[in-house]
């Protein structure tokens, strides 16, 4: 681990904040990130299963509030982005490889088990708190956003009190 | 005035500009170590804070950011994504989140940051959060009655404790910089380090929190713009001493009876009874509008003369006063209100007039008396002019 590469936590921190400040000077809304995934699975649901979409509630509610490609959305593109930006950055730093990151005591198949199951659950509960870490806690606190803050303190809260329980995957 | 969109940046620019801003985002992400789930889930068990400083050393400083952008006119609060709030799907939603986050190593973020440097992990934790999305998308007519319970509106969380703005972001800075200096005792204790305190007394350290303090402090210094202009115009000394151009009454009906497109008349009685009547050209504000983007553009067209009319004097010039304050030009009070407006003109009492000038006052007046209520009347068929403001789609 090339630890002194890493930027200083807080320098990163005041970078990222300026970020989002640019973000929603420019845009109106702040980073995200659930919801570019969301909009990919509804694309490729769409393609394979067009009946399907046209008879699910879900997506048909879904269709009347977001117009146009789904493809074609702000968030789509900001997260294609962020790809992009950590290769660069990876690249320079010397840090991409292909690799599975796991803790000591964990296998290979552990760890691909859990992060589907933790995907699944994540990408579940962001649906249902409408947004997540970067859509709902992070923009969320910067606009000082009551709901924003309280999905923060559920997501941060609700992993330490788990965290006891699945400490065998990291320690 | 921001946000630029949708006037300043077209929708296309927009998505080019999310591209431009997700790759900034991905090289912090990236150089801050968010791409290794070890790192992230460290501060569940004490190891690495990395995921706390980085993330509430951002919250704050984009939350100062914009109290300071709001206090000086440049960013329109009410145009700006503000998530709602659903208290119940807020905090279930949360909590499944977290169960998520110790359990796959990531979020959805740092997910797609990690996949940028090839983490074979992240590629099944993306895999996972559309399987999860679909579930919830097929499954929707189950939790459908439970995702839009518990609706309270988009309050913003000072208002829900009670507390000013910026004693709000005051105390909140000041946490986080507790915690800060307790999380690195902490990590330091897991790590088995000792001998090496968490805050030492060296100019790197001492500089680090002295910025975080002004940040925190700065919270005071900047108050939501309206409010330190309500407080500045609540003087009522202050506010007669102020100079104001003022338009006599005369001088307004003759502009209304000749139709001068040039006087724009800016109505601040309550909307109920503006759109009951109104003067013709006579658009209805409030105070907050002074402070939002569209009518900001209204008010800044060159060679048009503004009109800020209310019942009494005293009201018009505490909003001239504003709008001075705020930066517009060309801003005028009617002399005497629209109480004597009304009274001198609109119920015009023919009296003997005692001189020349008189006489051709008074005879204005009869006119007008005349011609002005026609034309309320039929300006009433055009109606109000309120904008609807339409905030920004954001949110995940």
């Amino acid at each position: 681990m090339q630890k002194s590469k890493y930027m200083n936590p807080y320098v990163a921190g005041i970078l990222l904040g300026l970020l989002l400040i640019a973000t929603i000077y420019i845009s109106g809304r702040g980073l995200g990130a659930s919801g570019a995934i969301k909009s990919i699975a509804i694309t490729s649901i769409e393609s394979v299963a067009p009946d399907h979409v046209e008879n699910t509630q879900y997506f048909v509610e879904y269709n009347k509030t977001h117009s146009g490609n789904p493809l074609k959305s702000w968030l789509v593109f900001e997260v294609f982005g962020v790809l992009i930006g950590a290769f660069l950055s990876g690249l320079i730093s010397d840090r991409v490889h292909f690799e599975l990151d796991k803790g000591p005591h964990a296998t290979n198949r552990i760890r691909i088990i859990s992060a589907i199951a933790g995907g699944i659950l994540f990408g579940f509960g962001a649906q249902l708190g409408r947004g997540c870490t970067s859509g709902a806690a992070l923009s969320g606190m910067a606009v000082m956003s009551t709901g924003g803050i309280i999905t923060m303190i559920a997501i941060f809260g609700g992993a330490y009190l788990f965290a006891y329980f699945f400490r065998k995957l990291w320690i | 005035m921001g946000p630029l969109v949708p006037e300043i940046i077209g929708s296309e620019l927009n998505l080019l500009i999310a591209l431009l801003i997700g790759v900034f985002f991905g090289v912090i992400l990236e150089k801050a170590g968010f791409a290794s789930s070890k790192k992230l889930v460290g501060l569940f068990y004490g190891y690495d804070f990395l995921v706390l400083r980085v993330f509430f050393t951002a919250g704050f400083t984009a939350m100062i950011g914009l109290i300071i952008l709001d206090h000086f006119g440049l960013l329109d609060i009410n145009l700006i994504f503000i998530n709602p709030t659903f208290v119940g799907p807020a905090i279930a939603g949360g909590l499944i989140m977290g169960l998520g986050f110790i359990i796959g190593g990531f979020c959805p973020g740092t997910s797609v940051c990690a996949i940028g440097v090839g983490k074979i992990d992240a590629m099944y934790y993306v895999l996972g959060t559309v399987i999860g999305f679909v579930i919830f998308a097929e499954g929707y007519p189950l939790w459908e009655g439970f995702y839009k319970s518990g609706y309270i509106g988009i309050p913003r969380m000072y208002d829900s404790l009670g507390l000013s703005q910026s004693m709000f972001a005051f105390l909140l800075t000041a946490i986080a910089l507790l915690v800060f200096w307790g999380t690195s005792i902490i990590e330091n204790k897991v790590n088995g380090i000792s001998g090496r305190p968490a805050f030492r007394f060296t100019p790197y350290y001492i500089s680090l929190a002295g910025i975080g303090l002004v940040i925190s402090l700065s919270a005071f210094m900047f108050p939501p713009r309206e409010d330190s202009f309500l407080e500045k115009v609540a003087d009522t000394s202050f506010v007669e001493s102020y100079q104001i151009d003022e338009i006599s009454i005369d001088e307004f009906a003759y502009n209304i009876v000749n139709n001068n497109k040039r006087m724009v008349i800016v109505d601040f009685r309550p909307l109920d009874e503006f759109t009951k009547e109104s003067l013709p050209n006579s658009h209805s504000f409030s105070v907050n509008n002074f402070f939002e983007k569209e009518p900001d553009r209204f008010l800044r067209i060159r060679h048009n003369k503004y009109v800020i009319v209310a019942e009494t004097e005293m009201e018009e010039r505490k909003m001239a006063i504003i709008a001075t304050e705020v930066g517009y030009n060309n801003i005028k009070i009617l002399k005497g209100g629209l109480e004597t407006f009304r009274a001198e003109i609109l119920n015009f009492e023919p009296k003997e007039p005692t001189n020349r000038i008189e006489e051709s006052t008074f005879a204005f007046r009869e006119n007008a008396k005349v011609v002005i209520p026609k034309l309320i009347k039929e300006n009433k068929s055009s109606g109000p002019v309120k904008k609807v403001i339409k905030r920004v789609v954001g949110g995940c």
